[in-house]
């Protein structure tokens, strides 16, 4: 790739105003084209939806605590469980860490004035909300009631509720991931400022890149499948219907070649933004940055090739589940790696105890639990007697919940002094950690045990064998509610009472660091140069004996 | 070189360089559309590989004169188009200027003639449900994917023509000059439709036929 | 209701696929204390603050441990995918002389219809030390039979056949569950799977009230329903003979083949324009709607039976004889 020069053009507001002093009224809000207010309404849509989705997934698992129930009907019940999927994974998880933290840190991060299409980037959100209005219009009507997954012919000709409604909300909202995924790819390809090469960009940048790849190649088929759902639903075009000649295993396939790069979608970006924050607190280089880069890489690739591994019992061929099988062991070595290359980078650093810290040290456990526990549901045995069951559900939690969250709540904390200007209350911050640490693994350890003793999932009642595990669950997703209140509070509390942050607090060598914190709306003051590697936070062949912060070169204007 | 500072847009710092980049945002974003339609497709090749018979009886079905016509009428489209293009990269304003609603014509004309054809179907009952009046069952199939596959392609070409008509009165306005960006990444979609229905042709009107 | 009848190992294969559940238990416990040890062991060595030594390590061997945990990664990995893949391929075949029980899945009931005639609603009663073969359909959605001492399921699809066999080795009461979501009442779409002795197994059958095995019902349906009109050797319209076409490999008039299996001989009726077979004219009446899923496993049942009474003679079992 070539480096590029970019002629600057000096900001307006070199005098000092940052993005947030650009326009005080809504309407400058919601006409913005710059990236970081558009990261800020992103935030705080999604934020809204992880509240609802939340609730819902509450009210699931406080009528789990009888097995006969406590105050919902079965189509209530099977009605909560599917909104928290669709809302969690799509309007939550989906757009997450890139939406927010891609768009805010990613064009400051090389060296970029904005994203390449600012305009479609306020699109973007603009799709989010219009998706949202579906999902909010089809809570408000009923609800659905397929799962999240929307299988026919339950969907397409038996469910009595707002499939079409949930299915164009999905839709919808594909696009936006999609238009985000164009953006950053044109973004990192040509926008990168002098000295910033390919492999100069910090893993962050590479998980936005690789994240990007999968949105754009895969959102549209799930776009398709839903409009086929839609298109037997409403018009009566007999797609999935093997009277004739149609197959409901057609959506599954088409479903998950989709839902399974998905997954990754939602875990890319979380390694992305655990690289950033391991290397900032121990104070360290990345150990193995290219093996980093190309495991990235090649779980965004391999994981276009194992969707079979959701159909290992839904009645495709035997030697399509031996190949499913083998692609998802392989798919499973970048990720060990990158769980090594996190553990080595450790050693040696100078290693602190900052929220962030214990929010990626959470992701690296339980990551690696979750990654663990993919290998027993990749091997075909075990997954005939465990699919479909609790044992799943806790799996993908451990991952979406234990990973993706954890590192989203690192990157939170992390930039927050760059975003906002403000520091955080660092005690509050290192026990809500610890406690939505805790909270976690009462909620799902016990998921895992009873998944394998035989519970399956989407049971409103069941059998009352398992009721000690549902209620150990339940109890553990009250401290972890109240793990998540605790960020809310004190985080809105810094905005208006924070101590002002200087603008690099933590010392951290990336370019986004080196700009005042909040940034101007221009990003940079000076034009941004990179002449070395990242995570340059210690110096080649020199031994560190003494313990001593170590000096990150100033790159460009950090005071 | 006032009007092409107009052009130039955040955060790029110069035209050649905004240029490229919106041909990759739009190339980046084709490959998005492969996908889709290809995910279509491959429903398509999917049932019609275990259902032979069926989908060459729907075949013989399809209204092949006005098939035939729209073929014409979208590859002349995406000449006026490729035309338009040249013009606005070598500041032929007015060429521009008639390229592109003589693409936007050739595009409704196109639409005109599939709504007509439409017609046509549902006056035989070619829509799965009651009346259908073909058999086997799987024949029901091939037109399922019929009404979906021109369906979505002409809600993507009545897209492309809308902004053809919005770029059109932009450029008119003086709003935009013609040797922007913009001519870029409308050519490139305009394209990408008629490289569907050069797949869709085949499949749906060549396939029954001898 | 009681744990074990959930996760009690009722047969060889349960035993096999909770010795893979043990093995990668073990590898993930061992893996999970390495990181977390190493994690714990480089805070507290190298907090912030500590005196430890913290020179760079050498790039040759950053490159060596890099390539060294990878391929051992890699190589444990296959190393479990193999024994995965073992215990899938040889749980893979069916025997060919298993009890067959024809299973009827809809919204939120279970219909098990055994070789006997016997009928069961969401209880399924099953002889141990025998290879049992479940032949299931759906009526409506998608569900799943999950018989989790046997550590078995499969999804259930509408019009289509899908299997599960096993041969349990332990008798008991047991637990079975819909495993895949189907509607309101899924959650209570279960019953019990009812493990007996061979012996016990013969004795419960024949006290069952229904008297005519599965292919004297199918026998008098065939009749009823007018088949052995056109499926006779004597009848004057060209039909296919269905004496010992179970099993075999038929000839389509598009050209391809397919074996006469339960699928296929339900597809001759349900879709009979797809199944017809070569050299015959295209007049076999569409039977959907005409007969329900019950009554096709009975029909199917009476033209296996054709197969494997080929010896008793033309005498009883010829369709359409002199009744």
């Amino acid at each position: 790739m070539t480096d590029i020069t970019l002629p600057f053009v000096p900001p307006l507001d070199a005098g000092g105003e940052s993005y947030l002093d650009e326009g005080h009224t809504i309407l400058s809000w919601l006409t913005t084209t710059d990236h970081k207010r558009i990261a800020i309404l992103y935030a705080l849509s999604i934020t809204v939806f992880f509240f609802i989705g939340g609730v819902a997934i509450g009210l699931v698992r406080l009528e789990l605590i009888s097995p006969t129930g406590l105050f919902l009907t079965s189509d209530e019940y099977n009605r909560l469980f599917t909104i928290h999927g669709i809302i969690m994974v799509w309007f939550f998880l989906v757009p997450s860490i890139p939406a927010t933290m891609g768009n805010f840190i990613l064009p400051m991060m090389i060296g970029a004035p904005d994203v390449a299409f600012p305009r479609l980037n306020l699109m973007s959100w603009y799709l989010y909300v219009g998706g949202a209005a579906f999902t909010i219009y089809v809570l408000f009507s009923g609800g659905v009631d397929t799962g999240w997954t929307f299988y026919p012919p339950f969907s397409s000709d038996y469910s009595h509720s707002n499939v079409i409604g949930a299915a164009a909300g999905v839709f919808i909202v594909g696009f936006s991931s999609i238009a985000t995924g164009v953006n950053f790819l044109a973004t990192i390809h040509m926008l990168r400022c002098p000295g910033m090469t390919w492999l100069r960009l910090p893993l962050f940048a590479w998980s936005m890149y690789v994240v990007s790849m999968v949105m754009v190649l895969a959102t549209p088929v799930l776009g398709m499948s839903l409009l086929l759902i839609s298109a037997q639903r409403l018009f009566g075009l007999p797609i999935f219907d093997p009277s004739a000649g149609g197959d409901p295993l057609l959506f599954q396939h088409l479903f998950w070649f989709y839902s399974h790069p998905a997954v990754y979608i939602m875990i890319l970006p979380a390694m992305g933004v655990v690289s950033e924050v391991f290397t900032c607190f121990a104070r360290r280089r990345l150990f193995g940055y290219g093996f980093m880069v190309f495991a990235l890489i090649m779980i965004g690739v391999v994981g276009f090739m194992v969707w079979g591994h959701h159909m290992f019992v839904a009645g495709q061929s035997p030697l399509a589940n031996l190949v499913f099988s083998f692609l998802s062991f392989i798919v499973a070595v970048p990720s060990a790696i990158k769980v090594f290359n996190w553990t080595a980078t450790l050693y040696r650093g100078h290693i602190g105890f900052e929220a962030p810290m214990i929010y990626a040290l959470g992701f690296l456990g339980l990551f690696t639990i979750g990654g663990l526990t993919g290998l027993f549901l990749a091997s075909v045995p075990i997954d005939i007697a465990a699919t479909d069951s609790y044992f799943v559900v806790a799996h993908f939690h451990t991952i979406m919940v234990g990973g993706t969250v954890s590192a989203f709540m690192a990157g939170i904390h992390y930039w927050w002094p760059k975003v906002t200007g403000k520091l955080y209350n660092e005690f509050w911050a290192q026990f809500a950690a610890i406690t939505m640490f805790l909270g976690f693994n009462v909620t799902f350890l016990p998921q895992f045990v009873m998944g394998w003793l035989g519970m399956p999932r989407r049971y409103h009642y069941y059998p009352d064998v398992f009721q000690i595990w549902h209620i150990l669950s339940s109890g553990g997703a009250v401290i972890l509610g109240a793990a998540y209140l605790m960020p809310l509070v004190y985080l809105t509390w810094s905005l208006f009472y924070g101590e002002k942050s200087p603008d690099n607090p933590w010392h951290a060598t990336g370019l986004e660091w080196q700009t005042p914190s909040p940034p101007p709306k221009s990003n940079f003051l000076r034009p941004p140069r990179i002449d070395a590697d990242p995570y340059d936070y210690h110096d080649f062949g020199r031994a560190a004996e003494t313990g001593d912060e170590s000096r990150a070169r100033p790159q460009g204007d950090a005071s | 070189m006032t009007e092409t500072a107009g052009a130039l847009r955040e955060p790029w710092p110069d035209l050649r360089l905004q240029r490229e980049g919106v041909g990759l945002g739009m190339w980046i974003f084709l490959a998005s559309e492969v996908l889709f339609f290809g995910s279509l497709f491959c429903g398509y090749a999917v049932y019609r590989t275990f259902n032979v018979e069926a989908f060459r009886i729907a075949g013989a079905h399809t209204e092949i004169v006005y098939g035939s016509i729209n073929t014409v009428l979208l590859l002349t489209s995406s000449l006026t188009m490729t035309i338009a293009l040249r013009a606005a990269t070598a500041e032929l304003r007015n060429l521009t200027l008639y390229c592109l609603a003589a693409t936007a014509a050739l595009g409704a004309a196109f639409v005109l003639c599939k709504g007509l054809e439409y017609h046509e179907d549902l006056k035989q009952h070619l829509f799965p449900g009651l009346h259908f009046p073909l058999s086997p069952p799987a024949t029901q199939m091939f037109w399922g994917f019929y009404w979906i596959m021109t369906g979505i392609h002409a809600v993507h070409l009545t897209g492309g023509i809308v902004v053809v008509l919005v770029v059109f009165t932009l450029f008119k306005r003086r709003v935009i000059p013609v040797q922007g960006s913009t001519m870029e990444g409308v050519a490139i979609y305009w394209h990408f439709v008629d490289s569907v229905w050069l797949v869709l042709y085949p499949l749906l009107y060549l396939a029954g036929r001898p | 209701m009681n744990i074990s009848q959930f996760n009690t190992e009722a047969s060889d294969y349960a035993t096999k696929v909770d010795h893979l559940f043990y093995l990668e238990s073990i590898i993930s416990g061992l893996v999970v204390l390495l990181v977390s040890g190493l994690i714990i062991v480089f805070f507290a060595l190298y907090y912030r603050g500590s005196r430890m030594p913290r020179g760079e390590v050498p790039e040759r061997k950053s490159r060596e441990i890099e390539i060294g945990w990878t391929v051992a990664t890699l190589f444990s990995f296959l190393f479990i995918f193999w024994w995965a893949a073992s215990d899938q391929l040889t749980a893979l075949a069916p025997p060919k002389d298993a009890l067959e029980i024809h299973v009827v899945a809809k919204q939120w009931m279970w219909r098990f219809q055994h070789p006997s005639g016997a009928r069961e609603i969401d209880e399924l009663h099953v002889p141990a030390h025998t290879d049992v073969r479940l032949a299931m359909t759906s009526q409506d959605v998608i569900h799943d039979l999950y018989l989790p001492a046997l550590r078995l399921k499969q999804d259930i699809l509408p019009d289509r056949y899908t299997y599960e066999w096993f041969n349990a080795t332990k008798t008991g009461i047991f637990h079975f569950t819909c495993a895949e979501f189907c509607g309101t009442d899924h959650s209570i779409m279960a019953g019990s799977l009812v493990i007996m002795t061979p012996e016990d197994y013969a004795r419960w059958t024949a006290a069952q009230p229904e008297g005519d095995d599965l292919a004297h019902q199918g026998k008098a349906l065939f009749l009823s329903l007018g088949c052995s009109g056109c499926h006779t050797p004597g009848s004057s319209v060209h039909a296919p003979d269905l004496n010992g076409v179970y099993g075999h490999v038929v000839h389509l008039s598009d050209g391809s083949t397919r074996t006469a299996d339960e699928a296929y001989l339900r597809d001759c009726m349900l879709l009979p324009d797809s199944t017809r077979v070569a050299g015959f004219p295209p007049i076999m009446p569409n039977f959907t709607g005409a007969v329900d899923e019950g009554q096709i496993v009975e029909l199917v049942a009476y033209i296996k039976s054709l197969s494997t009474d080929q010896d008793a003679g033309a005498q009883d079992q010829s369709p359409g004889g002199q009744q």
